[in-house]
């Protein structure tokens, strides 16, 4: 079983790292570029066979360790 | 004052605060490995800047689920003082024994250079050797240093006297100009609501011996030091 975990930061919060990305596309001509911001993947595989078990236990992963929640938010799949 | 300083796979500043410990008490503080499960009885916790883990996921993150953070997080709430710089501070934010987060730095540079704060509370183990609003010169070291809480949490901050450090111009000013990473109300340093945890992006150690271009760091360990051993 397969966890696909997109994080990304909270609207609202400060994103340079997705506006220097942004400019860097513009210049290379992609001009109708409105907004970028930019996460994390993850991929993780579990060994449970209950998709539902899985996707708690991955939940708890990113509420303790994968994202800080003050500024993150996460998406979980499970595949 | 007996001293413990934690040491993560990592951290490159525990020697520098262990040699300022050593100038100022006497003694020689532990330096106790991240995966020690118990701390020997001590006055005073130091979390030493670095880079802990490599800064993989986050500054600080895998630091603060390291298994000495478990006795950490318990003596710091029964009020033995931590004092966490730099890389120290970003895991205390992550354990949430200190609230809101240290971002990238909103220039996205690696920021070293000596900048300016101003002392915000001097009440406190921490502070007590400077002078409400004096102008400390002291070097920072950070890529991930922009200070962010939500609103609710930054008023508590603030109305709660929480915040030990601002940066500053050279007349004390809190300008945007001084703030070198973008930390929302130019916030350097803050305290937990107890006043025993102190976090700080500056580098006090760096700046402890006149040999090292200044002494603006000294008061806090002096401070600490007479404080604790009373």
């Amino acid at each position: 079983m397969k966890a696909h975990i997109h994080i990304t930061l909270k609207d609202g919060v400060l994103d340079p790292q997705g506006k220097a990305i942004q400019q860097s596309l513009v210049g290379l001509g992609f001009d109708t570029l409105e907004n970028l911001r930019q996460g994390k993947y993850i991929e993780i595989e579990l060994s449970d066979l209950d998709s539902a078990t899985a996707h708690t236990k991955v939940a708890e992963m990113c509420e303790k360790l994968l994202a800080n929640t003050v500024i993150e938010n996460y998406e979980i799949k499970i595949i | 004052m007996t001293a413990a300083v934690i040491v993560f796979p990592g951290s490159n500043c525990d020697r520098d605060v262990a040699v300022v410990l050593k100038s100022v008490t006497g003694k020689t503080p532990e330096m106790i490995w991240h995966q020690e499960n118990t701390l020997p009885k001590c006055d005073l916790i130091v979390i030493p800047g670095g880079f802990s883990y490599g800064d993989y996921l986050r500054s600080g993150a895998m630091a603060a689920h390291s298994p000495i953070m478990k006795t950490i997080v318990k003596q710091a709430r029964s009020g033995v003082p931590v004092l966490g710089i730099c890389n120290g501070f970003q895991i205390l934010t992550e354990t949430g024994l200190l609230p809101g987060v240290l971002m990238r730095n909103s220039s996205l540079r690696f920021v070293c250079k000596d900048i300016n704060i101003r002392v915000e509370k001097t009440n406190t183990v921490f502070s007590k050797g400077y002078i409400k609003e004096e102008i400390l010169r002291i070097p920072i070291a950070h890529h991930e240093g922009n200070y962010f809480a939500d609103e609710y949490t930054l008023k508590q901050l603030e109305d709660g006297s929480q915040i030990a450090f601002r940066y500053c111009d050279s007349k004390g000013d809190i300008t945007q100009s001084s703030n070198p990473n973008g930390s929302v109300n130019n916030i350097a340093g803050i305290f937990n609501s107890n006043g025993n945890i102190l976090g700080m992006m500056p580098h006090p150690e760096r700046l402890a011996d006149s040999y090292l271009g200044g002494t603006d760091g000294l008061p806090m360990f002096t401070a600490l030091a007479e404080a604790i051993s009373r």
